[in-house]
């Protein structure tokens, strides 16, 4: 075990782990946004990141294939990164109208399976377009690395890092600072007294779907370029380990699903070292389920009053 | 001001609370400029009849209307843009958000940025201990700070009519005079107000005209000074001892 008190390795993991907690960051935000002003959890969330990773990958190809990306590959990827957001947030906001609004006012276990049934619907409409076979996305980022002393730390890494905090400071932002932010927020806590406002609280959930999808839609892109391969059951497991971040930090809580989101990423790369890659997901959920036994509200969390 | 014309008309409504049937045929008017109020004791109708009126409640029956426009099948954003603010029960301000945040919220739909500005100021003004505390988170402000903070967050919409449902509940004394004295200052500014109260002795001081509600039915109206001299007012509302 000489190893782990090697700094090299231990950088390496940190930025593997800020890597994939960048992502889970991203879609945690979209379980937390959902759950603060609706108190459900979206369990469709990771087939609309799903969804945002075929429309990424939709993009990218058509760019190789016609020689675009050759000329412009920066450019190439932010209009990939585009269309999975715009086809994410237009999932999301369907899934709203379609599946979750007309069972607003029914007993909260009536939402929780309709977003079961539309993940599922989701995962096999996929398959279908898909032939349920593997996709490859096209290498579009040269996968070359930095070496700085003896760590390694690959263009890929760089970029997820760097634009999933980008993101995060762009809907913190828009949370605090516009005048639709603090709706959402006002909405968040009280739905009578924004309606009393002058505030139209459907417009305001329909535009925080849109924005918690737009979020998965990116982390589906970066998904597909770091891991390469994509298929339609690939939002499950992201899915429900996001699902932990969220609630690792306090679900329903902004600031805690970015810390659980990297707080998981992390505790991911450094379990590996202690144990075989295989049982990756047994931190996850083993975290789960202790935040659930001993601080149910997570690390930011409020203590949950008796709202309904 | 010109007094007289019915501002708020509402006619014979019915609202059900989930199968309650709370208000039974309930007629009120309020005319350009007066302060009326309408008393009744707790579970009358008063805060349904007020919802009602916003929207957040539908009536099955009846028809309310708003400066002549029938307003009854409005979403209660939308009426809160034709002109009527309300002060909700249990003031239900946003206690996450500061107070600055709280009166932004108040002035959502409006967008003439700069007199928003001049009725920040203003409700300021009504209201000067809101304004050394404006970037306080307001769940920290104590009652009769939030009820200040919920009258000023109406008023940032500036509402042609003004809904107050029991400014005066949980506040000491002294606190009620000084918000029943800012709703006078409110009105004389040109804003009408419907004020629900189940303080009528206080109630009555302030207003022109009064409804008396029971079980979601009006059983009197009059205007105050005669009211206050009802036996049975005075009986149910005002505490006087019959002896």
């Amino acid at each position: 075990m000489s190893y782990l008190l090697n700094p090299e390795v231990i950088i390496n993991q940190i930025i593997n782990g800020l890597t994939i907690g960048g992502i889970y960051a991203l879609m945690a935000l979209g379980y937390t946004l959902v759950y603060g002003i609706l108190f459900m959890i979206n369990f469709a969330h990771g087939e609309i990141f799903m969804f945002g990773s075929f429309g990424g990958f939709a993009a990218l190809t058509y760019f190789v294939n016609s020689g675009f990306a050759d000329a412009h590959p920066g450019f190439s990827i932010i209009i990939a990164f585009l269309v999975a957001m715009i086809i994410s947030s237009v999932l999301g906001a369907l899934l709203e109208r379609i599946a979750y609004r007309p069972l607003r006012n029914a007993p909260r276990l009536a939402p929780l399976i309709s977003a079961i049934g539309a993940s599922i619907f989701l995962q096999n409409v996929m398959m279908l377009i898909i032939k349920a076979r593997m996709q490859v996305y096209p290498d579009i980022i040269p996968e070359k690395f930095i070496e700085i002393g003896g760590v390694s730390i690959s263009y890929f890494q760089i970029f997820i890092i760097l634009g999933s905090i980008f993101l995060m400071v762009g809907l913190y932002l828009f949370i605090q600072k516009t005048k639709t932010g603090k709706a959402m927020r006002a909405v968040a806590e009280d739905r009578e007294a924004a309606s009393l406002m002058g505030i139209d609280v459907n417009r305001i959930i329909l535009t925080t779907f849109v924005i918690g999808s737009a979020l998965a839609g990116a982390a589906g892109v970066m998904v597909g370029i770091y891991y390469t391969q994509i298929n339609h059951m690939m939002g499950f497991i992201p899915g429900i380990k996001a699902f932990t971040a969220a609630v690792l930090g306090g679900i329903g809580n902004v600031a805690g699903a970015m810390l659980g989101g990297f707080f998981l990423g992390l505790a991911e790369a450094f379990g590996v070292l202690f144990m075989p890659a295989e049982y990756k997901d047994v931190i996850a959920f083993g975290l789960l389920v202790l935040v659930l036994i001993f601080r149910p509200r997570g690390i930011l969390g409020e203590v949950v009053s008796e709202r309904t | 001001m010109s007094q007289g014309q019915p501002l708020l008309d509402i006619q014979d409504i019915h609202t059900y609370y989930g199968n309650i049937h709370a208000l039974k045929g309930l007629s009120l008017v309020v005319n350009e400029g007066e302060i009326v109020t309408l008393i009744g004791s707790n579970g009358a109708g008063k805060s349904t009849m007020l919802k009602t009126v916003s929207g957040v409640l539908k009536s099955r029956e009846g028809r309310i209307s708003f400066a002549g426009t029938r307003i009854d099948n409005l979403a209660p954003h939308k009426i809160v843009r034709i002109g009527i603010s309300q002060v909700p029960e249990g003031r239900k301000i946003f206690s996450h958000l500061t107070i600055t945040e709280n009166l932004e919220m108040g002035a959502f739909v409006r967008n003439d940025t700069s007199r928003i500005r001049t009725d920040n100021e203003g409700v300021f003004d009504l209201f000067p201990r809101l304004k050394d505390r404006q970037q306080q988170i307001a769940g920290t402000l104590s009652g009769g700070e939030q009820q200040m903070l919920a009258i000023a967050r109406a008023l940032m919409a500036r509402p042609r009519l003004l809904l107050l449902d029991e400014p005066s509940m949980g506040l000491a004394p002294l606190l009620v005079e000084a918000i029943f004295d800012t709703i006078i200052r409110i009105n004389r500014e040109g804003t009408t107000t419907l004020l629900v109260e189940q303080n009528a002795l206080m109630a009555f001081q302030i207003a022109t005209r009064g409804y008396v509600i029971q079980t979601g039915r009006i059983v009197l109206e009059d205007r105050t000074e005669n009211l206050s001299e009802n036996e049975m007012v005075q009986n149910l509302y005002l505490g006087v001892d019959m002896e």
